[in-house]
């Protein structure tokens, strides 16, 4: 077993966990956050993305030992204007990706302000890119949502970059 | 199982000279899954994130010297107008997520037939920068996969770096997937001009048990072309290009694709990432 300490959502949380725990497993089982879902446990479907010092990563694919004080943000410490979107552009049916959806959009629009390029991205020379449709969909093509909520998912965020 | 956590690297490779058998783990994307899948639980993971050095790129001589704690990410932002052919691939790493974890030398560990940077390091003659207590060596990229899953690394080595030279001219890289995220490519395919030499580099994926050049293709290719004129590459000399390319290859039948539509797939690809690469050289 590993002591560590871990930040997450802004407050300091002690975890007693074994070396192979995931982050995900220690954020839901450990410390009963469980608005971060488990779709694949595989890394393929981003239903637990999290931001870790504001960096989306896939928190299956990690292990909590390795996040040992660092700085991690659930979906309960999200507060964006696209969470408001979401529900106004009808972004999901289910809800089983929605909170991996919107911490991945956090990420997103992260990255997107430090001026990362993307697959889709034609010119790499300019100097802004446009967050079009389709830059929105190549970028948050790590979230699968099952239930299709796609066509809401893409209006919810360009209207919360608005 | 065991948590080793050097901080520096003199500490990491002692750690892998002690406990041989301990599996690395940079950015976890591979050995990851293998763990959540349960499949043979190592022993010993050695996590080398803490190790400030590997997250260093630095550039001497015309060459890149690129850390094994870089992530596809920070290659594509900071190193792609010097690595187009990489950064090309890399961009179609996984996910987002992914790539902001997922590193080549952690694709260079994993050494999986279908990993999406060795076609551009095998077409741009990249260099493993591989390390133990013993020493350093680097390992011409071409003599680094021994087979499926298999690389040239000594139990005890670590990869400390990848050394790419600067794209000396176009790099192209094309890969068949039933979508661009997520998806294990079908075969894939990179090649590389080398104008100041009059050479032409090629990296086949996921058409044979290792990651592989063509060169049979490159030699014919790099006597056709009319370096200095210019000239449009005649349809019969981009035909014959193909072939070569999918001759060098021994792809399998597999849940992804044939056999037959593999070979069809590389030929395809060789003609058209030549002709970007040479309507990029001729500068139109
Ligand atoms: C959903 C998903 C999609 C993916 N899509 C793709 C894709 O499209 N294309 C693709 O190529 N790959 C893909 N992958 C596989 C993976 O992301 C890549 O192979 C990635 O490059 C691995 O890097 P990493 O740093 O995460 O490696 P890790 O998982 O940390 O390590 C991988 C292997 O390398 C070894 N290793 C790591 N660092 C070192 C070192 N410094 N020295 C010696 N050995 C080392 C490890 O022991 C392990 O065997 C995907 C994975 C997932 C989960
Ligand atoms: S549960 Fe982590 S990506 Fe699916
Ligand atoms: S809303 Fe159901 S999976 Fe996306």
């Amino acid at each position: 077993m590993a002591d560590i300490r871990m930040r997450v959502n802004g407050s300091i949380e002690k975890l007693d966990v074994e070396p192979r725990v995931s982050l995900l497993d220690a954020l839901r089982e450990h410390l009963g956050l469980t608005g971060t879902k488990k779709g694949c446990d595989q890394g393929a479907c981003g239903a637990c993305t999290v931001l870790a010092d504001g960096e989306r990563i896939v928190s299956c694919l990690a292990l909590a030992v390795q996040y040992a004080d660092r700085d991690i943000t659930t979906i309960e410490g999200v507060t964006s204007p696209l969470q408001r979107s979401f529900v106004r552009h009808d972004g999901f049916q289910c809800g089983y990706c929605t909170s991996g959806q919107i911490c991945s959009a956090v990420g997103m629009l992260t990255e997107h302000a430090a001026g990362a390029p993307s697959a889709v991205t034609g010119d790499l020379a300019t100097m802004e890119i446009e967050l079009t449709a389709e830059e929105i969909r190549e970028r948050m093509s790590g979230n699968l949502c099952r239930c299709g909520a796609y066509n809401g998912i893409v209006a919810a965020i360009e209207e919360g970059i608005r | 199982m065991d948590f080793l956590r050097p901080t520096t690297w003199a500490d990491a490779l002692a750690a892998k000279a002690e406990r041989p058998e301990a599996t690395p783990i940079q950015g976890g994307t591979d050995v990851m899954v293998e763990i959540n899948l349960d499949k043979g639980r190592p022993a010993a993971l050695l996590d080398l994130n803490p190790v400030a050095e590997l997250r260093d790129w630095s550039s001497e001589d015309g060459w890149l010297r690129i850390g094994a704690g870089v992530s596809y990410t920070r290659l594509i932002d900071e190193l792609g107008d010097r690595l187009p052919g990489l950064a090309q691939a890399s961009r179609t790493v996984g996910s987002p997520q992914i790539r902001n974890r997922g590193t080549v030398a952690g694709n260079l560990g994993a050494a999986s037939p279908a990993g999406d940077s060795h076609p551009p390091l095998l077409a741009s003659d990249a260099l493993v920068e591989a390390e133990s207590v013993r020493g350093s060596r680097l390992i011409p990229i071409g003599e680094f996969y021994l087979g499926v899953k298999r690389n040239a690394l000594e139990p005890d080595e670590l990869i400390r770096a990848v050394r790419v030279p600067y794209a000396d001219g176009p790099q192209y890289f094309s890969k068949i997937g039933t979508r661009n995220a997520m998806v294990i490519a079908v075969c894939s395919f990179a090649v590389a001009l080398h104008p100041s030499r009059r050479g032409v580099g090629t990296g086949i994926g996921s058409a044979a048990p290792t990651p592989r050049r063509a060169p049979e293709a490159e030699e014919f290719l790099a006597g056709e072309l009319d370096w200095d004129g210019r000239t449009a590459v005649p349809d019969e000399t981009a035909r014959r290009f193909g072939e070569l390319v999918a001759r060098a290859a021994s792809p399998i039948d597999d849940v992804r694709g044939t056999r037959d539509y593999r070979v069809h797939a590389l030929a395809v690809m060789a003609r058209r990432t030549l002709g970007w690469a040479w309507t990029e050289y001729r500068g139109i």
